[in-house]
């Protein structure tokens, strides 16, 4: 009962957080394996490839096609084969204006031979009344799926624009469906004499290769990469995004690992963590003399040494960055200084910035003070007088820090460490400004995706790794240092 | 409990009432989105303000056009769109219009014609690069150099940039392969029709990094507009890339001494596009401020503040002298024949397909 009133209080904040935190990230970790847009976009040219109908060879024959136009029509209708053609192209060039072209084209194929036949047949078939009453009984539509599912999709897509289907004429392309349905009709007997009939006269039809159609469109319809490129990402769930964030590519015949001239986020991940460990470092050795000093000097200079750190602090992100810019660059405060103190000549100022050094500097400024006060409200709650016994019992200086002083400030350093290698790790408007090409962190490549490349499903894959290894480091950080052993204070 | 229920009727009023305000407020509002700095002035002036003045509407400006498509595909997904209009580059346009973020406009419908009459469509001519796009201003990406860091050499070439020996000094260019491709194999020995059957191979792609390669070490990389200027203002390059406007500024307005050198500039264009799902009374209300911004005169006005040539034929003509400076901006435009003697015109289609593949490798060959 306790627990649950106790519960009841803390529900208002578990719910904020679960709504504003929690569940927009596990959804944009979703994203990273999801990728049901093939699947969607192409219905039926994905069904026909999974059930292995028709495609022995790795460009489908004519049946694939014939659905491939279907979908296409629709997906054109609705403006997604753009939205599709974006994605596979991400995995293979020239995808993307592939789909664009034939979007347009599909548009203009000449297919009203199939109407023309199945109006011979029964004029009926032209009657918006016949389709919907098949559209309405389940036995029609589970026999001719298909031309059902083409029917909707036409109302669809005419009721999205505004039109009302009713008083329009039937689109071409649904006699195709309904061709290719009757053609794959087994056993036509239950159906109604309409079906029956016109299941009898499909095989005699005269026909539109839509294969040729397609090719005719671009030739790329025909290359094997575009279809081993459809094929291995029509399934609605892929890996494909973790593999591409590990330099790996998956690709129709299994796993490969990508050439040489395009491997990258290995290098990336493994700098990130360099730097954010040489970060860590440089602002322990910085942090922990100020600290000390800030918690063993009086009270007036301490303060004094903390505003110092917090001025800073409080500064705009940008204009820290911006500062280092103008003082570490070749032109710059320090270059200038050196070359009038004779120490470098004109020629050989030094490059301090757009390189791992830069970045380095830049960042362990900007994170000190997550460093610093840690390590002071730590500091401060170690009693002067346990040095003092030290070296009353004998210590030297020295021995009374290394083994008396220091141990109990390392729970300070190791809330700090955690602090300024999380934050750093993450890191990501810093490095784009002074990293140069050798000091970019792994999160300007996500963020390229995120906003330039708007592939989000790779930049969820590379996001859900660095998630991963950062929980994988705290793990071991609490194995051999021990989560209890760090402190924010007191 | 009385004071809870008090509290939950108070917040609901609040609430209320602050939905009424805010309906109430959309009905003479519109949030346009831009890319800020002098660019985002130079809208105000030439068509925001005489707009506000005219119709009583309020302008509210956004400066994301950085990150537009992100951010209009994160809208879509939420199912709230807050933005009315959005200035995106061409490239962006067709992406967004591709993902059906950006609605189809009937250019001849929505804008005004020009002055004698001609139809909107014909008067912006083949600029209008998607059926979502709304062309406004072209701009280039050009090089700067430093008048006083060359000698007495001024670089009329763009092989200036592979060229260390002759024009020693760091060189900025853009954090991206697209145009400096382009100009890797111009300065390569690629006639400059074939660039782009070049590019689309592996062999042409490894061949313009290797080209670039030879000046890796003398190049400072910028990924914002600004970064070449401040490059240039400081001497810490001897000659960058960067938008003609942002040169303009530095030149002219700053007075720095910098010159330009047009040999090779890309053409590009900048645009607006309307989001997809707006309400109708939303979308009557940016269609209404579309056909007053682009019209002849007000795309000429802009050329006032800002060195971009207006993006209608017509408007050409009426290009006048800058606002505050009084000088004549037709030979600052990218477009003065004297300037475009030697252009390329961003080849978008090729980009959409092999620009997730090209950079990976371009990236791939910076982190190396």
């Amino acid at each position: 009962m306790q627990k649950l009133r106790a519960l009841l209080l803390i529900s208002p904040l578990l719910a904020f957080i679960l709504i504003t935190f929690i569940a927009p990230i596990a959804d944009m970790l979703f994203r990273s394996v999801e990728n049901k847009i093939v699947e969607e976009t192409l219905p039926h040219t994905v069904a026909l490839i999974d059930s292995g109908g028709d495609i022995e060879t790795v460009v489908p024959g004519e049946k694939v096609f014939s659905a491939l136009y279907v979908d296409m029509f629709v997906a054109a209708e609705k403006k997604e084969h753009t939205r599709l053609g974006t994605r596979l192209n991400y995995e293979e060039s020239g995808i993307s204006s592939l789909f664009r072209k034939s979007g347009r084209r599909v548009d203009r194929l000449d297919v009203e031979v199939y109407r023309e036949q199945f109006e011979n047949i029964d004029p009926s078939w032209g009657e918006i009344a016949t389709w919907q009453s098949l559209a309405d009984n389940s036995d029609a539509s589970d026999m001719l799926p298909r031309a059902m599912w083409a029917y909707n999709a036409w109302r669809d897509y005419l009721i999205a624009d505004g039109d009302n289907p009713d008083e329009e004429e039937l689109e071409d392309f649904i006699y195709v469906a309904l061709y290719d349905d009757l053609i794959a009709l087994e056993d036509a007997s239950e159906a109604g004499d309409l079906i029956q009939r016109s299941a009898n006269a499909v095989p005699d039809f005269e026909t539109v290769n839509f294969k040729e159609a397609f090719i005719g469109f671009d030739k790329d319809w025909g290359a094997e990469d575009v279809w081993k490129t459809i094929r291995t990402y029509s399934p609605p769930y892929t890996e494909g995004y973790f593999l591409n964030a590990i330099d790996l590519q998956k690709e129709f015949e299994g796993y490969s690992v990508r050439p040489e001239n395009e491997r990258i986020y290995g290098v990336l991940f493994m700098r990130t963590l360099f730097m954010s460990l040489v970060i860590t470092g440089c602002a322990i050795l910085l942090g922990y003399p100020i600290a000390w000093l800030m918690s063993n000097r009086p009270m007036r200079e301490a303060n004094l040494l903390m505003i110092m750190v917090l001025l800073p602090f409080w500064t705009s992100l940008l204009v820290r960055t911006s500062a280092w810019k103008v003082m570490l660059q070749q032109q710059g405060v320090i270059n200038d200084t050196l070359v009038w103190l004779n120490i470098v000549d004109e020629a050989g100022r030094l490059v301090l910035i757009n390189n791992q050094f830069g970045t380095i500097v830049a960042m362990t400024h900007i994170l000190l003070p997550f460093m610093v006060l840690p390590l002071y409200s730590v500091m401060r709650t170690i009693p002067e007088t346990y040095t003092r016994a030290a070296k009353s019992l004998g210590a030297t200086n020295w021995t009374a820090f290394w083994r008396v002083y220091f141990p109990l400030s390392v729970p300070g350093i190791g809330a700090g460490s955690i602090l300024v290698f999380i934050l750093s790790i993450g890191y990501y408007i810093t490095p784009e400004i002074v990293g140069g090409t050798t000091g970019t962190f792994i999160s300007n490549r996500i963020a390229y995706h995120i906003s330039s490349s708007l592939n989000w499903g790779l930049a969820a894959a590379l996001g859900t790794i660095l998630l991963a290894v950062v929980l994988l480091l705290y793990w071991v950080y609490d194995r051999i240092v021990g989560i209890d052993n760090v402190k924010l204070g007191g | 409990m009385k004071v809870f229920t008090k509290l939950s009727i108070a917040i609901a009023f609040t609430a209320v009432t602050a939905t009424a305000v805010t309906a109430a407020d959309m009905a003479d509002e519109m949030t346009i989105v831009s890319w800020g700095g002098a660019y985002s002035n130079s809208q105000m002036k030439a068509y925001h303000e005489p707009y506000m003045e005219k119709t009583g509407i309020k302008i509210i400006n956004d400066e994301s056009s950085n990150e537009a498509v992100a951010k209009l595909r994160a809208m879509d997904e939420a199912g709230n769109v807050t933005w009315d209009l959005v200035d995106v580059v061409a490239s962006d346009a067709i992406r967004l219009c591709d993902e059906g973020l950006a609605a189809e406009i009937d250019h001849d419908e929505v804008l005004a014609a020009a002055p004698d009459g001609t139809p909107a469509s014909e008067d912006f001519g083949e600029l209008i690069v998607s059926d979502c796009f709304i062309p406004q201003i072209v701009y280039s990406t050009a090089f700067g150099y430093r008048t006083d860091m060359v000698g007495d050499k001024a670089p009329t070439d763009v092989c200036a940039i592979f060229d260390t020996k002759t024009w020693p000094g760091k060189r900025s260019l853009e954090k991206r392969p697209i145009n400096n491709m382009e100009w890797a194999l111009l300065c390569d020995g690629v006639a400059k029709e074939d660039v782009y059957d070049v590019l689309a191979t592996e062999e042409g792609q490894e061949q313009a990094l290797a080209k670039l390669g030879t000046i890796k070490d003398d190049v400072i990389w910028w990924s914002a507009g600004a970064d070449t200027p401040q490059l240039l203002a400081d001497g810490e390059v001897v000659m960058g890339s960067t938008y003609n406007g942002r040169l303009f500024s530095v030149i002219e307005e700053q007075n720095q001494p910098v010159a330009m050198l047009w040999d090779a500039q890309v053409f590009d264009l900048d645009g607006w596009i309307v989001p997809a799902g707006l309400s109708d009374e939303r979308k009557a209300r940016v269609m209404d401020y579309l056909k007053f911004a682009t019209d002849t005169q007000r795309l000429a006005d802009q050329a006032k503040y800002i060195s971009y040539g207006p993006a209608r034929k017509s408007s050409a003509p009426l290009v006048g002298k800058h606002a505050e400076l009084g000088i004549d901006m037709a030979p600052h435009m990218p477009t003065d024949p004297n300037n475009a003697k030697n252009t390329f015109l961003y080849n978008y289609e090729f980009w959409a397909d092999y620009r997730d593949d090209i950079d990976a490798k371009f990236q791939a060959w910076l982190a190396q």
